[in-house]
């Protein structure tokens, strides 16, 4: 057993956001009224101190709480990932918020919690922790997805979101049981080696159950149905938050399980990923085609992504991984590029959320104009830009792998994808001016801008994070 | 400077104007100005560096010169530049076309002036990468970014039909492409580098090689275009600006030609051979078939167009014919109809200026007022069709003599070509120059004024002097065309063995 401080001291984030989420409440129940006054600001900061806290964690592997939790370079950098992506969306909420006249001081609060939930997931090394760190998050997110309760189309999407979720993490649970009755263990290393050769039925029904109830999470075909409805429904921030942060934690624990706890058993999900993969991608590239709403269409694109990260896992290998890492690394500061900009789309005191009002902004808003093209570019995968190399390193491990049916699959639904990402191009560019929008805050207009130079310039200083992405990928298991 | 050479300056002296163009504000008469002059500047000079990296280019040795290397992605992904032969003369083409493309935008282009010229030089840099890149990931991301300024090119400046022709250019090109980049990855599975210079000594096994050459077909086909998927080329050259038509059939369709001599010919020797017959068929059907759909064309740009398809027709196989002959006759080509389409581009862009429709039939009789437009005309159609004297003339000749040697049917068909381009140059020139001028709208144009000349001119001295004395390009290319098809006959011989000692 080892000594309080050494478990605290590998689960630090955590504990950092814990206190922070508690400090939070009594600060907003005590505080000045309902409203929030300073609460985004102190929970920005506390973000801010779990990512600072995580630089200065020891390197190297542990096993804490009685090896219920993993601390290790792979969960360190998804956890970077997604409190970086709960850090920007909380930035992007502040204005949004108070314009809607929803700021109350629950809402940084609940993004505190959520956080917390994905932070325990990505480090969760047994069935029980992965549960207890996805219902941590996700009751968290039904709330905050119906956040503006006044609003018919807000608590649809929350109402939809939770029966749905809830159907989900039934699923998630009764996979895991299956599991554990038949090989009388919840502990990932343990799994995994109660797994080695031909699995019985039952494991396998487990298995399916247990990666059907995480495709939910990760909006995966065909468990993606509630996701253009929660996109669009939800307040602008909370869909941000729900593409970037709650997915980066519920890739990087499918891709944790399936590594450490199922790798006898990879032949057996490999094949369905592959088939989700597939799926998603096809799903996600021609769903778009038709959208008008922007949140929509993001929807279906974050669809369609994650798909092409699960291309990734689908092959399985180290290189794989840490393709993965670097595609929900650049995929993460897209979408929020991408959302900051939706967030400067308002006119007068109202948000605006149709493809058809971004017309022509190239002669309104330039440097709006220019990030919107860039953004769309990157997502499609176009070279130079950011997105090309998050596809290109999926795409060499599934190669590499010997998946050249899905690479091929998957270069065609890039294709198609491609036509809708212009299409946003094309409006921005192409189509006389329609509407100028009000100035943004200055944070919303900071995270376009820096987004924009990340994309742009990903290409400069891509050296260090493949670096980062290819050491954390090593560490989850092959060490 | 900086640790980097001479071929990274090249790469980065348009991005500096760039640069300098997005710093300039407002949209005063003397912005506007300021901006056309720097976008001129910033060109001239990467011209005049490039005449510079010539002058240190020695044109006896087939190897990779002005070579710079530097770590980029790790694994294996370099930051590599270089030039030999086979691509030196390209990166001159870029840099001479570029000021004349500024040129001819001068007073055309009247919105958007700054974006314009910030697409354009963006546009170069990738021009000018993707024939100095000596890394296949480095290749890819040049020869896919130039889809994003020359999509903008196309469907902001571009004319009624703009957005059609940029989505099915953009589209047609982006999915060849993402077969190539497949293609990439798996060499990159066997070879653990995409450092071209080491792929260009790996062996692939023969079935690899055909899977691997028709992703790069595939890609290289389409940019070329080659028939049949050359559809999207008319579309696009119809509707881009001046600029934008000159830029896409001087360069742009370079690249395919380019990429089949870097990659298809001296990485895939096997396929190539095994897939020539396919790639003759397809060329000698697009140079008939083509040169066919020209001459029924109302509209000028359109018809060039088509000329165009024909005309790589005889690049492609020239390439494939894998003989002195061909592969220097198909590079000569290529440097030809960089110039000559450019100019005709030219030439229609000057007569659309004034009157604002590209239709055939608005014209007629413009040999009374322009007389120095028919002269210029002339030269470039006489160019086009292949007279001796221009340079024409001496691509499509050693072309057909390539092939010619490595099979006389395909060389046979392929000449009838030269007799079909004769009848739709002409046909075009007479209607256009000849003939009564009766039209009210046309007796009031102009001839050339002093900027069209500063843009033609150069290219009819060009066209002349290479026509004359084509050493030049053929002696800069001949040392590494030599290499190439050296290696080529061994890797053919190697697997002939081998598939003898097999049985």
């Amino acid at each position: 057993m080892d000594s309080l401080s050494f478990q605290l001291a590998h689960s630090l984030p955590e504990v950092v956001m814990a206190i922070g989420a508690l400090f939070l409440l009594m600060l907003g129940a005590f505080g000045a009224g309902k409203r929030d006054w300073i609460i985004t600001e102190v929970a920005i900061a506390i973000l801010g101190l779990a990512m600072l806290s995580m630089l200065f964690q020891i390197d190297g592997k542990a096993l804490v709480w009685n090896g219920a939790f993993v601390d290790d370079a792979f969960g360190r950098f998804m956890k970077m990932l997604a409190i970086g992506g709960a850090l920007v969306s909380l930035l992007l909420s502040r204005e949004f918020m108070a314009r809607e006249h929803i700021d109350f001081f629950e809402f940084p609060v609940l993004v505190m919690l959520a956080t917390l939930g994905m932070s325990m997931l990505i480090s969760a090394n047994g069935l029980i922790a992965l549960y207890v760190g996805l219902e941590l998050m996700s009751l968290a997110l039904y709330v905050i997805a119906a956040f503006h309760r006044d609003n018919l189309r807000a608590s649809e999407a929350g109402l939809k979101y939770f029966a749905l979720g809830a159907l989900s993490s039934g699923m998630l649970l009764y996979g895991s049981s299956l599991l554990y009755g038949f090989t009388g263990t919840v502990n990932f290393p343990e799994l995994a080696a109660a797994l080695q050769d031909k699995p019985s039925l039952g494991v396998i029904f487990g298995l399916v159950f247990v990666l059907a109830g995480l495709a939910f999470k990760m909006s995966l075909v065909p468990f993606h149905m509630w996701t253009p409805d929660v996109y669009e429904g939800a307040p602008t921030p909370v869909t941000a938050f729900f593409a970037s942060a709650a997915k980066m934690a519920a890739v990087a624990i499918t891709v944790r399980i399936a590594i450490t706890a199922f790798p006898g058993i990879k032949l057996q999900w490999q094949q369905i990923l592959i088939f989700v993969s597939i799926l998603s991608m096809i799903v996600g590239a021609f769903g778009a085609l038709g959208q008008t709403n922007i949140k929509r269409l993001m929807a279906y694109s974050s669809i369609g992504h994650m798909g092409f990260a699960m291309v990734g896992l689908a092959a399985g290998t180290e290189a794989g991984v840490s393709g993965i890492l670097i595609y929900l690394a650049i995929y993460l500061v897209m979408t929020l590029g991408t959302f900051a900009a939706i967030l400067c789309m308002r006119v007068g005191n109202h948000y605006v959320e149709n493809i058809g009002d971004l017309a022509g902004l190239s002669r309104n808003n330039g440097l709006m104009a220019f990030a919107v093209a860039m953004m769309m570019f990157s997502l499609a995968g176009i070279p130079p830009l950011a997105g090309f190399f998050a596809k290109y390193y999926v795409f060499a491990a599934a190669i590499d792998a010997g998946l050249y049916w899905l690479a091929v699959i998957g270069m065609l639904a890039s294709t198609v994808a491609a036509f809708y990402y212009l299409r946003v191009v094309k409006i921005v560019y192409f189509d006389p001016p329609a509407r100028s929008f009000e100035r943004a805050a200055i944070e919303v207009r900071g995270v376009m801008t820096l987004s924009l130079v990340f994309v742009l310039a990903f290409v400069i200083f891509a050296g260090p994070i493949v670096e980062s992405a290819s050491a954390a990928a090593k560490s989850l298991v092959w060490y | 400077m900086f640790g980097f050479g001479i071929l990274s300056g090249l790469i980065f002296l348009p991005l500096v104007g760039a640069a300098f163009i997005l710093s300039l504000r407002g949209e005063s008469e003397a912005v506007l100005r300021n901006t056309r002059w720097a976008a001129l500047l910033t060109t001239v000079a990467t011209f005049l560096l490039s005449l510079y990296a010539w002058s240190l280019f020695d044109t006896s040795s087939a190897a990779f010169q002005l070579v710079e290397q530097k770590a980029w992605l790790g694994s294996g992904i370099i930051y590599k530049l270089g030039v030999d032969g086979m691509s030196m003369p390209f990166v001159l083409l870029t840099t001479f076309l570029m000021p004349i493309c500024i040129l001819a935008s001068w007073e055309s282009i009247t919105t958007r002036v700054k974006e314009y010229m910030i697409a354009f030089l963006v546009l170069e840099t990738l021009m000018i990468g993707v024939f100095c890149a000596l890394d296949l990931v480095l290749f890819y991301l040049f020869f896919e970014g130039g889809l994003i300024p020359m999509f903008l090119i196309i469907g902001v400046w571009g004319g009624k039909n703009r957005i059609y022709a940029s989505f099915k250019f953009f589209l047609y090109t982006l999915l060849g492409s993402l077969l190539m980049l497949l293609a990439i990855m798996a060499m990159y599975g066997v070879a653990g580098t995409t450092d071209i210079e080491v792929l260009l000594k790996t062996t692939f096994s023969s079935t690899m090689q055909k899977w691997l050459w028709l992703a790069f077909f595939a890609s290289f086909a389409v940019k070329m275009p080659m028939w049949p998927v050359h559809t999207w080329l008319p579309d696009a050259h119809v509707e881009a600006p001046t600029a934008g038509s000159v830029i896409l059939a001087g360069i742009l369709l370079k690249m395919g030609g380019y990429g089949f001599i870097r990659f298809s010919l001296p990485m895939f020797p096997e396929a190539s051979a095994y897939f020539a017959p396919l790639v003759w068929t397809l060329s000698v059907i697009a140079i008939i078939y083509t040169s066919l759909v020209a001459m029924v064309q109302e509209d000028m740009k359109k018809l060039i167009a088509y000329s165009s398809v024909a005309h790589m027709g005889f690049v492609t196989m020239g390439l494939f014919a894998m003989n002195p002959q061909g592969v220097q006759g198909a590079i000569f080509q290529m440097i030809s109809h960089g110039l000559v389409s450019g100019a005709l581009f030219l030439c229609v862009g000057v007569v659309y200026d004034r009157l604002h429709t590209r239709e055939i039939s608005a014209y007629g009789g413009l040999v009374k007022n322009m007389p120095m437009y028919a002269v210029v005309f002339m030269l470039f159609t006489m160019a086009n069709v292949g007279l001796p004297g221009t340079s024409g003339f001496v691509g499509e000749f050693l072309t057909l003599a390539g092939a010619f040697r490595s099979n006389t049917w395909v060389a046979l068909f392929a000449t009838s070509g030269v007799i079909l381009s004769a009848a739709y140059a002409l046909f075009l020139y007479r209607r256009v120059i000849f003939g009564v001028l009766e039209k009210p709208a046309l007796m009031k144009m102009p001839d050339l004024n002093a900027r069209e000349l500063t843009c033609l001119v150069p290219l009819f001295v060009l066209t002349i002097y290479y026509g004359v004395r084509p050493g030049p390009i053929l002696d800069a290319c001949a040392p590494a065309v030599d290499l190439l098809i050296k290696n080529y006959q061994t890797a053919l011989a190697a697997a002939k063995t081998a598939a003898v000692a097999l049985h």
